[in-house]
């Protein structure tokens, strides 16, 4: 109840707003909904909109899997950790868009350089987090899992990825908001589709109703996957957290 | 003697170890167990006792397999299956109590697993994580893991430690009642000359560090039945013993 009085007070913020100024400038909720509306008509905003989502849902699982692997031979290996820790650092302070520009010029405006620069983007924080779960690991639960002989599989499934996964779904979610907003800026920067495009087309065109005809279903569909898909699934693995307050006595 | 029982066979604990060295902080090796003897047949079970800290975790480290950098030997019960109590339950605290058993042994079959989970008097907590048990209920957890397994040779690290006196007899009879059942090689390690007596048909005396044995006493069996006069006896003689040893060890300190 309260979110949705904050979102209509957003919204009544905004009518405020376009009232005030120049129309060009700020479009009413109802413009920008009704070019929504016509977007959504001609099939061009669902198909924008896949495009993208397609781009970040790739260019994550790239950065994840990548980053959970290095990170975990990171926190478990000292070695490694020596030899990476610097590439690391290097790779944690370049800035995206150098990253992004770099990958076009080397690899051409294709879809393996956009998706590519966005994945190598969030690879280090990726691997920075995931390295911290696999130094904290517990050597008690390990003891166990050698003396009753664990499988290579039984332990992943049940000894590290629970021990990790706290430290996955922050991944996952610190993940998803920088990947989607690089993924805009690849595409404005060097692809012909997506929501990325649309807007530079609407900045060029000083169309601020298409500009944020695009931004905002975006927006709400990176809001739903996180609502739908990445909080029930936290919810998921840490339920075995829940039955702290009620422990039993002795029997 | 050729004894077919799934649960031991002839084999026995056989232990030798010539040393064992920590290396502390500063870098100086630590002795913690030297010379250190004992055999345990199949199908007993031992009790090691000694002071506290004097090695008594780390030999059972040793016979573990957690802990390959020691001189020695160790010769483990045929087919060397093990079914380990540590101190604290190590448990996995996301698995629920039957799912910690059945990861623990995926080859047990539902209705062996069942019937242990009735027999330590789990049943009803089957479907509990860990986190809602108290420590009692944790531990007999982790006993019926180490039972699930069918080990060759069950290691108990203090299984009553931190209980209150009465927990802790109800799973010391617990305990004496399953290893007498099942002929489990069993080795428990323990701070209690009472437990150990209760407990085990054998037990080996520790000295303080760097600790060896340095007395084997047999419990007359069956034990269960065990006057209350042969034991405080067997208590005395154990208690001069490791006194004797404690005294025989710090000749040089003032």
């Amino acid at each position: 109840m309260i979110r949705f009085i904050s979102l209509a007070a957003l919204l009544l913020l905004w009518q405020i707003g376009a009232w005030l100024s120049d129309p060009r400038r700020i479009p009413g909720p109802m413009a920008v909904f009704e070019k929504i509306y016509e977007e959504a008509v001609s099939g061009a905003l669902f198909s924008n909109l896949a495009v993208t989502l397609a781009r970040v849902v790739a260019a994550f699982a790239l950065a994840m899997s990548f980053g959970a692997a290095i990170g975990y031979v990171m926190g478990r290996n000292k070695l490694a950790d020596r030899l990476l820790d610097p590439w690391l650092v290097t790779l944690l302070n370049l800035p995206a868009l150098v990253v992004i520009v770099l990958a076009y010029v080397w690899a051409g405006l294709t879809e393996v350089a956009a998706i590519g620069a966005v994945a190598l983007n969030k690879l280090p924080n990726a691997i920075v987090v995931v390295r911290e779960g696999a130094r904290a690991l517990d050597p008690h639960l390990e003891d166990m899992a050698e003396v009753f002989r664990f499988s290579p599989a039984a332990r992943l499934k049940h000894l590290i990825l629970p021990q990790l996964a706290p430290y996955l779904a922050a991944a996952t979610r610190s993940g998803l908001s920088l990947v989607w907003k690089i993924v805009l800026v690849v595409e404005l920067l060097g692809r012909s589709n997506g929501v990325g495009f649309e807007i530079n087309m609407a900045f060029q065109l000083f169309d601020m109703k298409l500009l944020l005809a695009y931004a905002l279903p975006f927006v709400a569909l990176m809001l739903g996957v996180e609502t739908i898909l990445v909080q029930p699934l936290e919810r998921h693995v840490s339920r075995w957290r829940r039955g702290v307050s009620r422990r039993l006595d002795r029997v | 003697m050729n004894d077919t029982s799934p649960a031991g066979g002839a084999a026995s604990l056989d232990v030798s170890i010539a040393s064992k060295d920590y290396h502390s902080a500063s870098g100086r090796p630590l002795r913690a167990l030297e010379g250190l003897r004992l055999t345990l047949p199949a199908g007993q079970a031992g009790a090691v006792v000694g002071p506290s800290g004097c090695g008594k975790t780390t030999l059972l480290r040793l016979i573990a397999g957690l802990d390959k950098d020691y001189f020695g030997t160790i010769v483990l019960p045929e087919h060397g299956r093990l079914g380990m109590v540590f101190q604290e339950p190590r448990l996995l605290p996301w698995r629920s109590v039957i799912d910690n058993i059945r990861v623990a042994a995926p080859q047990a079959p539902e209705d062996d697993i069942a019937a242990l989970l009735d027999e330590l008097g789990l049943a009803e907590h089957a479907a509990h994580f860990p986190r809602e048990l108290s420590l009692g209920l944790a531990r007999r957890v982790a006993l019926a893991r180490a039972l699930a397994v069918k080990p060759d040779l069950l290691l108990l690290d203090e299984p009553l430690v931190s209980l209150d006196a009465a927990l802790a007899r109800d799973l010391r009879e617990m305990i004496a009642r399953l290893i007498d059942e099942r002929r489990i090689t069993t080795l428990i390690v323990t701070h209690d000359l009472r437990e150990a007596i209760a407990l085990g048909d054998r037990l080996f005396l520790l000295s303080a560090r760097p600790a060896h044995v340095v007395a084997t006493i047999d419990v007359p069996a069956p034990r269960r039945t065990l006057a209350k006069e042969t034991a405080e006896r067997l208590e005395a003689q154990a208690r001069d013993a490791l006194a004797a040893a404690h005294a025989g060890s710090q000749p040089g300190h003032p």
